[in-house]
C-alpha cells in the first residue's frame, strides 16, 4: 500500500484549504505504520481519503492510493465499495456512536460479510461469533443479538475491530481506536490488533495524536503538521534522533515517570488556520528556532539519515537538529 | 468524521470572526434568502393596502349595486362583484385588516402569555411546572380548530372573541419551548452565578434567561402567525368567526361559495389571498430559523 | 419498558378528565337558560322548569359534572337538545365516514410525505428539494376549506371526474375530500422526514455504513431510514389531530356526514350536548392515538424496548 502526493482540498466561501497537502506515506504488508500529529492536522482527513470518503466540499485533488499496484483513485465506485470494508476497513473513534443504536450488533457484523462474500446467512452468521471470540468478546452467541446501548465502550470498541478485521483486509486504518477508552482497554485492545497482525498479517495504519501508543505499536511513524509530513523515520529512530522541532515538541509533551516532576511542556500556540498558512514553513510560528528562511521559503522533506527524512530548514543545514 | 468536519468548519468561520450580531444576521437573511426578503415585502404591501384601504380601495367594499351584482372579472372590477353588487377587490383590501390583526395579535398575546408561563414553569419546577404543564397537556390534547370552535360558541361570534379563542388554543407551544429552554438556561454558569449573588427569581428571569429565548421566540412569532391567520379564516368560513358588516377573507369565501359554479371568483380570489399571506409568513418564517436558530428542528405543526 | 408504558397510560387518565372538566364548564358558562334557548322564545316557563329539571340542568355544576363523567364512561353522551336522539348514536352514525376520511387523508399524506422527504434529503438543496419544500409550504400555508372549493370545482364541476359532494359515489366521493386533507399533513410530513433523515445522515454510523462497502442506497435504507423513521411515527399520532380538526372543514365543504359535519351542526344548532359529545369524543379519539404512537415508538425503538 502506498499513498503518493495525495492532495485533498476543501473548497468553501472563504477560500481554499488543503487539509492533505502532498502527502506520501508507504505502508508494507504487515507493518504497523504510525501517523501523529495534534488534532486538525489532517491526519483523520488523510485515511478518509484513501477510502475515499471525504465529504463535500471536500475533494481529491492530485495524487495516487496505490494497493497491489492498482490506483484506487482510478477505480470505479462499485470496485471501490468492493474495497471498503473487503481489502481496506476501518476502526473509528467512537465507539458510543459508531455502531447504529436501531439493529443488534451481530447483524451489523454479519452485514459486512454479507456484502463482500457469497455465503449464506447461517455462515456468515456462525462467522460473526467466531470473530467476536477472536477477537476477546465473552458469550458471543448471546452478544450477537445485543444493540449497541447495551454494551460497555470497550466491548463495542471490540464489536467495530470484529467489524473491521471480519472480511480479513490487507489494511486496518484505525483512526484513534482507543481515544475513548480507559488505560486498561487501551491496553488490551492495542494488544487484540497487535495479535491480529501476528496472525494474519495485515497492515495496519493508526492514527493516533498519543505518543505512548505510537511507541508501543508502530514500527514507522509519519508525523503530519497542518496538512504536511513534517518528519518519517522508524519508530526508534524517531525517538532516538528525533530531528523536526515539531516532534521534539510532541515527545516533550508526554508525562514521563522516570523523571522527577516538572511542569509538563505544551508547544506554544496552536494549530494555524489553514486557509492563512505563513509563506514559508507552516510551523515556524510555533517554533523556537525559527530563523529568516523558515518565515519566507517552505522547506523540502530530505532524508537525513537512511529511512528518515525531514522538513525543516534548520536540521537540514548541518544537521545541527539530530539528537537536539 | 462528518460531524468532526462540520465542527472543524464552524470552529474556522469563528476563528475568522463569523460569530454574527443580530444586525448581521439579519443582513445576512437578506444577502441569502431572497424569498424571505420577497416574502417581507409582500407583506409590507398587504400592510400598507390593509392600513390605508379607503385610500387604495376603489369601491366602498359595503356599498350595494343591484344592477351590477355578479360581475366577472373586468377593468372596472378586477375580481368581479358578489351577490350584492359589491366589489370584491375593495372587500379584500379592507378584509386584508382583519386577517393581518388576527395574524399578529392573537399570536402576540398568546406568546406573551405562554412566555410567562414557560419561564415560570422551568424557573421554579415544582408544584408550579406541574400544574402549568398539565394545563398545556390538556389544552394541547385538543384539535385546536375544535377547542377554538367551542370558546366561540361560548363567547359568540365577533373579532374580540376570535382574539380570545385563539389565545386560548396557542398558548401552550410556546409555554413548552421556553421550558424547556429555561431550565437548561437555568444550569448554565452564569445564572447561577447571579442567583449566587443574591438576584432575585424575577430579575434572572427577565435579565438572563428571557433574552436567551429570544432567538427561538422570534422564530416561533413569525411561524405561528400563518396558523392564526387560518384559523380565523376557517373560524369565519364556519359562519363563527368575524360577522358582516365585518369583513374577512374566509368570510368572503364562506359567502362566496354558495355561487361556485357560477362566479368561482369570489369565493377563490380571498382563498388566494389567505394562501398568500400566510405562505409569505411562513417563508420569512423559515428564513428566519435558518439564521437565528439553525439547529432547531421546529417543523409547522 | 412495561413500567414506562403504564407510566404512560396512568397520565393521559388525569389529561382525559381535565378535556372533560374544560368543555363541560365552558359550555356552562353560555348565557341563557340552554332549554330555554332551545326551544325558542314563545315556551311557557314550567315546561322550561320541567325540561330542565329532566335534563338535570338544576343541579350544581360538580353534580352535573359527575354525573356527565359516570355516564361517558358508561358511552352515554347525553341526549342531543334539536335531534332528540341519544349523541351517542348520533356519533357512531357519523364515525364510520369520519374514519373513512381519515384514513384516506392518511394514507395520501404518507405516500406524498415520505418519499418527497426522502428525495429531498438525499438530495439536498437541489432544485428537486427547493421544489418539494417549497410544495409542502404552499400544502401548509393553503386554508383546507378554500383548496376544499377550489378542488371542487376544478374536478367535480369543471372536469366532472368525481362527485361534488356527498358520500353516493362510494370510494370515488373520498378521493377529492382525501386528496383535499392530506395534502396539509403531507408537506409537515414531508419536512419531518427531510429533517431526521439529514440529521440521521451526519451520524458517526453512517460513516460506519459507508466504511463496509455499503452502496448509497445500502447506507440510506439500511441504516439512516429505521432511526430517521422513528421520530416520525409519533407525528403520526400529531397527524391524527390535524387531520381531525381539518375533518370539520373538509366534511362541511363535501357535504360528508361525519363527525366534523355533526359539530357545526351542533353549533349553528346550539345543540349543547352533541357540541360537547362530539368535541370530547374526537379529543379521546387524539389522546388515544398519541397514547399508540408513544407504546409504538417505545416497542419499535431498541433503545427504549431492551431497557
Amino acid at each position: 500500500m502506498k499513498i503518493e502526493r495525495l492532495t485533498t482540498q476543501f473548497h468553501t466561501a472563504k477560500g481554499v484549504t488543503s487539509p492533505v497537502n502532498d502527502v506520501s506515506l508507504e505502508i508494507p504488508r504487515g507493518a504497523i505504520v504510525g501517523l501523529v500529529g495534534e488534532s486538525g492536522c489532517g491526519k483523520s482527513m488523510t485515511a478518509m481519503s484513501v477510502l475515499q470518503l471525504v465529504r463535500k466540499p471536500g475533494k481529491i485533488t492530485a495524487g495516487r492510493i496505490l494497493l497491489g499496484g492498482r490506483d484506487l483513485l482510478q477505480a470505479s465506485p462499485r470496485e471501490m465499495r468492493q474495497i471498503r470494508g473487503n481489502e481496506i476497513s476501518m476502526i473509528f473513534q467512537e465507539p458510543m456512536t459508531a455502531l447504529n443504536p436501531v439493529y443488534p450488533v451481530g447483524r451489523q457484523v454479519r452485514e459486512a460479510i454479507l456484502l463482500h462474500q457469497k455465503v449464506s446467512r447461517r455462515e456468515a452468521e456462525d462467522r460473526v461469533v467466531e470473530i467476536f471470540r477472536e477477537c476477546g468478546i465473552p458469550e458471543p452467541e448471546k452478544r450477537y443479538h445485543d444493540y449497541p446501548h447495551q454494551l460497555s465502550g470497550g466491548l463495542r470498541q471490540r464489536v467495530i475491530i470484529a467489524m473491521a478485521m471480519v472480511c480479513r483486509p490487507d489494511l486496518l486504518i484505525a483512526d484513534e481506536p482507543t481515544t475513548a477508552l480507559d488505560v486498561t482497554i487501551e491496553a488490551q485492545i492495542l494488544r487484540l490488533m497487535k495479535r491480529l497482525r501476528e496472525e494474519q498479517g495485515t497492515s495496519i495504519l493508526i492514527i493516533t495524536h498519543n505518543m505512548g501508543v505510537m511507541a508501543q505499536m508502530c514500527d514507522y511513524v509519519y508525523v503530519m503538521y497542518a496538512g504536511k509530513v513534517m518528519e518519517q523515520a522508524e519508530t526508534f529512530e524517531l525517538f532516538e534522533r528525533t530531528a523536526h522541532p515539531y516532534t521534539q515538541g510532541l515527545l516533550r509533551s508526554i508525562p514521563r515517570m522516570d523523571r522527577p516532576a516538572e511542569r509538563l511542556y505544551s508547544i506554544r500556540g496552536v494549530v494555524p488556520n489553514l486557509l492563512h498558512l505563513p509563506e514559508g514553513c507552516s510551523f515556524c510560528a510555533r517554533c523556537e528556532r525559527a530563523a529568516e528562511a523558515c518565515r519566507t521559503v517552505p522547506p523540502e522533506l530530505i532524508e537525513v539519515a537512511p529511512g528518515h527524512k525531514v522538513r525543516c530548514h534548520r536540521c537540514q543545514e548541518g544537521g545541527d537538529g539530530h539528537g537536539a | 468524521m462528518q460531524k468532526q468536519q462540520d465542527l472543524e468548519v464552524r470552529n474556522l468561520a469563528a476563528e475568522l470572526g463569523e460569530e454574527d450580531s443580530l444586525r448581521d444576521k439579519a443582513l445576512r437573511l437578506c444577502r441569502e434568502n431572497k424569498l424571505a426578503v420577497f416574502s417581507l415585502l409582500v407583506i409590507l404591501l398587504i400592510a400598507l393596502a390593509a392600513i390605508f384601504a379607503p385610500a387604495v380601495a376603489p369601491y366602498d367594499p359595503n356599498k350595494q349595486d343591484l344592477l351590477n351584482r355578479m360581475q366577472g372579472m373586468s377593468l372596472a372590477h378586477p375580481f368581479g362583484t358578489d351577490q350584492l353588487g359589491r366589489d370584491v377587490l375593495s372587500r379584500m383590501i379592507y378584509g386584508a385588516r382583519i386577517s393581518l390583526l388576527i395574524g399578529l395579535a392573537p399570536t402576540g398575546i398568546s406568546m406573551l402569555l405562554g412566555t410567562a408561563l414557560g419561564l415560570m414553569s422551568g424557573y421554579l419546577g415544582k408544584t408550579v411546572d406541574f400544574i402549568i404543564m398539565r394545563l398545556a397537556d390538556i389544552t394541547m390534547a385538543f384539535p385546536s380548530l375544535l377547542l377554538a370552535m367551542v370558546v366561540m360558541y361560548t363567547l359568540g361570534s365577533g373579532i374580540i372573541n376570535i382574539f380570545l379563542a385563539l389565545t386560548l388554543v396557542s398558548w401552550a407551544g410556546t409555554a413548552r419551548v421556553v421550558r424547556a429552554q429555561t431550565m437548561s438556561l437555568r444550569e448554565k454558569e452564569y445564572v447561577e452565578a447571579a442567583r449566587s449573588m443574591g438576584v432575585g427569581s424575577f430579575t434572572t428571569m427577565i435579565r438572563h434567561i428571557l433574552p436567551n429565548c429570544m432567538p427561538s421566540l422570534i422564530v416561533l412569532f413569525t411561524l405561528n402567525i400563518p396558523g392564526s391567520i387560518l384559523s380565523e379564516s376557517s373560524l369565519s368560513f364556519l359562519g363563527i368567526g368575524a360577522q358582516p358588516p365585518d369583513t374577512s377573507w374566509g368570510l368572503m369565501v364562506s359567502e362566496g361559495k354558495d355561487y361556485l359554479f357560477t362566479n368561482p371568483v369570489i369565493a377563490i380570489a380571498p382563498g388566494v389571498a389567505i394562501l398568500v399571506l400566510a405562505l409569505a409568513f411562513n417563508f420569512l418564517g423559515d428564513g428566519v430559523r435558518d439564521v437565528l436558530d439553525p439547529y432547531t428542528k421546529q417543523t409547522i405543526p | 419498558m412495561a413500567k414506562k408504558i403504564i407510566y404512560r397510560i396512568l397520565i393521559s387518565i388525569p389529561v382525559l378528565v381535565g378535556v372533560v372538566l374544560v368543555i363541560f364548564l365552558m359550555l356552562q358558562v353560555v348565557p341563557g337558560n340552554p332549554v330555554a334557548i332551545m326551544m325558542g322564545e314563545h315556551i311557557k316557563q314550567d315546561v322550561i322548569d320541567r325540561m330542565t329539571e329532566m335534563y338535570g340542568l338544576d343541579q350544581p355544576v360538580l353534580v352535573q359534572f359527575g354525573r356527565y363523567f359516570l355516564n361517558m364512561l358508561h358511552g352515554d353522551f347525553g341526549v342531543s337538545y334539536k335531534l332528540n336522539r341519544s349523541v351517542t348514536s348520533l356519533i357512531m352514525d357519523a364515525f364510520p365516514y369520519t374514519v373513512k376520511l381519515a384514513v384516506a387523508a392518511a394514507v395520501v399524506a404518507w405516500l406524498i410525505g415520505i418519499p418527497a422527504g426522502i428525495l429531498s434529503a438525499v438530495k439536498k438543496n437541489s432544485l428537486v428539494d427547493r421544489m418539494f419544500m417549497g410544495v409542502s409550504l404552499l400544502g401548509v400555508s393553503m386554508p383546507v376549506f378554500w383548496a376544499a372549493l377550489l378542488f371542487q370545482y376544478v374536478f367535480a364541476y369543471y372536469l366532472g371526474w368525481f362527485p361534488v359532494s356527498g358520500v353516493d359515489g362510494g370510494i370515488r366521493s373520498y378521493i377529492l375530500p382525501a386528496i383535499v386533507l392530506g395534502w396539509s399533513s403531507a408537506g409537515t410530513i414531508a419536512r419531518l422526514t427531510r429533517s431526521n433523515l439529514l440529521e440521521a445522515l451526519e451520524e458517526d454510523y453512517i460513516r460506519t455504513a459507508w466504511s463496509k462497502g455499503l452502496s448509497q442506497f445500502g447506507v440510506i435504507v439500511g441504516h439512516a431510514f429505521k432511526n430517521a423513521l422513528l421520530p416520525v411515527v409519533t407525528m403520526m399520532a400529531i397527524q391524527v389531530a390535524s387531520l381531525l380538526s381539518g375533518a370539520v372543514i373538509t366534511e362541511t365543504v363535501f357535504a360528508i356526514p361525519g363527525i366534523g359535519r355533526l359539530a357545526v351542526s351542533a353549533i349553528s344548532n346550539r345543540d349543547m350536548p352533541l357540541l360537547q359529545g362530539t368535541v370530547i369524543f374526537t379529543t379521546a379519539l387524539i389522546i388515544l392515538g398519541n397514547l399508540i404512537a408513544d407504546v409504538l415508538y417505545s416497542v419499535i425503538d431498541p433503545r427504549i424496548r431492551t431497557d
